[in-house]
């Protein structure tokens, strides 16, 4: 459990780096686009941001049919965390 | 001489700058008149490789003085920039937006060469990594049209809105065509002017290969001599100028502080080569013509004219056979100061800041100085305002930009 602890962490550094939003706005649940002030330039933005931090969890890079799946904080940890664990 | 009903004049109520020598009006303006020089050895990159090493380079700009972090992470720097002067600007002439139908504000904002910064990091990771490392933001950054975009975006402006581009004349142009705006009735109040941000290594390495640059890298203060015979190339700025424009009837309407009116706007084109500028200046001479006849002023009511002055030896040649060729014996009593003897050359904002200076030259009755004129040039013959600041009456200046293209434009500004 401490590692899918650490992939949270970063990437809720991420979502606030890019989207100047506050951390307690970040919740599993929180939408990029409608909860988080996303727009669609910003999640490509996010989901590169996101290959570039967990390339070595995720072992290359996110397919774009996996990338339009991702549309919540809790997708994304989600996500990398199966891959990882794959 | 009759004057053009309100309706139809148009006068500046609002000046913003970011430059090397000031990050606002005043400082800017007070630095003009003190002789003080923006210019420095560059650090934004590693020089080391380059002939030109030097700039008007701005230090410790913060773009979120002007825009929340998340919209200056998405914008280049000359959009930050951009939007720095346009805030300045507008609280300048306390215009509320809020008060303002949106169909009548516009926006003419260009840049010479756009985001250069952004185009250069992300070719890089184009080579370096493929395709998919490409930002989102890269189209958006680059275009130089976003920096009117993203002001029109602040403040709810709908009406005309587009960039001109002319290199180191798009900023005049932008103003220029703002008065046409406004002078057509398209428009009740236009924010205009120009922004450049191309302080980077791929911008450079073209200038530097030109050999359009100075070299004068031991002595970056008197790199910029316009007029000076020992002048050897320009020395880049970079910053913005940004001037709120409205209709004499919308400015007295809601009681605002005129600053000085804009009567006139000439644009020509050399058609004769792609970088050095006419011999004889017969294309400046066109756009000074033009904008004289736009105004409905005779030559010898200019006082003052804000020189092209880039300190290169073609530029500062022509320039001034131009004004010889247009103004004959007034040449001798008309005073021309080149401003890029301390900010350095901010190519497509030059026009901006310049015409900034101009407004407030007017306003102060002080003339700025071109400094590190020592040495004459017998090819530059005319009342340079060497190295100190004149007190003067003015009535009528002019600002004149020329841009690679053999594209020129003159402005006039005067007192109301």
């Amino acid at each position: 459990m401490a590692d899918e602890k650490t992939i949270e962490q970063r990437v809720s550094e991420i979502i606030v780096n890019q989207l100047n939003v506050n951390e307690e706005q970040i919740t599993p649940g929180a939408s990029f686009l409608d909860d988080l002030g996303a727009d669609s330039l910003d999640t490509v933005e996010l989901i590169m941001a996101f290959e570039e931090e967990f390339k070595d969890e995720i072992n290359g890079e996110i397919p774009e049919s996996d990338a339009e799946k991702l549309q919540t904080v809790g997708d994304v940890i989600k996500y990398i965390n199966e891959k990882a664990g794959a | 001489m009759s004057e053009l009903p309100d309706n139809q004049r148009v006068v500046v109520t609002g000046l913003g700058a970011v430059t090397p020598i000031g990050m606002d009006v005043d400082s800017f303006f007070n630095g003009l008149l003190e002789g003080k020089n923006g210019i420095s050895h560059v650090d934004a990159f590693d020089t080391e490789k380059f002939t030109c090493k030097i700039g008007g380079q701005i230090r410790d700009f913060d773009p979120t003085v002007a825009m929340d972090p998340k919209e200056a992470r998405r914008n280049d720097r000359f959009v930050q920039f951009t939007m720095a002067a346009a805030k300045e600007a507008v609280a300048h002439s306390g215009i509320d937006f809020e008060k303002e139908d949106p169909d009548r504000v516009g926006v003419f904002v260009g840049s010479g060469i756009g985001g250069m910064d952004t185009m250069e990091k992300n070719a890089q990771k184009l080579l370096e990594s493929g395709p998919r490392k490409v930002s989102p933001f890269l189209i958006p950054a680059l275009i130089s049209n976003m920096a009117s975009g993203v002001i029109a975006i602040e403040y709810g402006a709908m009406g005309p809105n587009f960039s001109i581009v002319s290199a180191c004349a798009t900023g005049a142009h932008a103003i220029g065509e703002a008065l046409k705006t406004l002078r057509l009735g398209e428009a009740d109040v236009m924010i205009c002017g120009g922004s450049e941000a191309s302080i980077t290594p791929l911008a450079f390495a073209g200038f530097c290969s030109m050999k359009a640059m100075s070299t004068n890298n031991d002595d970056p203060k008197g790199a910029s001599r316009p007029f000076d015979a020992g002048r050897d190339g320009f020395v880049m700025g970079e910053g913005a100028g940004i001037l709120v424009l409205e209709t004499l009837e919308h400015a007295k309407a809601r009681g605002a502080d005129i600053i000085c009116e804009i009567a006139g706007y000439g644009a020509s084109c050399d058609a004769n080569h792609i970088t050095a500028p006419h011999p004889e200046g017969k294309g400046l001479i066109s756009a000074m013509k033009r904008a004289l006849n736009s105004a409905k002023i005779n030559s010898d009511q200019i006082d003052y004219i804000n020189a092209h002055g880039t300190s290169t030896p073609y530029n500062d040649k022509f320039e001034t056979a131009a004004v010889r060729g247009l103004y004959g014996d007034h040449a001798n009593k008309l005073m021309m100061s080149s401003t890029k003897s301390m900010t350095g050359h901010l190519l497509g904002a030059a026009g901006g800041i310049e015409s900034v200076a101009c407004a407030k030259m007017l306003q102060a009755g002080k003339v700025a100085p071109t400094i590190n004129l020592s040495t004459p040039d017998p090819d530059c013959d005319l009342d340079y305002v060497p190295n100190e600041a004149r007190e003067a009456k003015l009535s009528v200046t002019m600002s004149n930009s020329l841009g690679f293209g053999g594209q020129n434009a003159s402005l006039i500004f005067k007192t109301l």
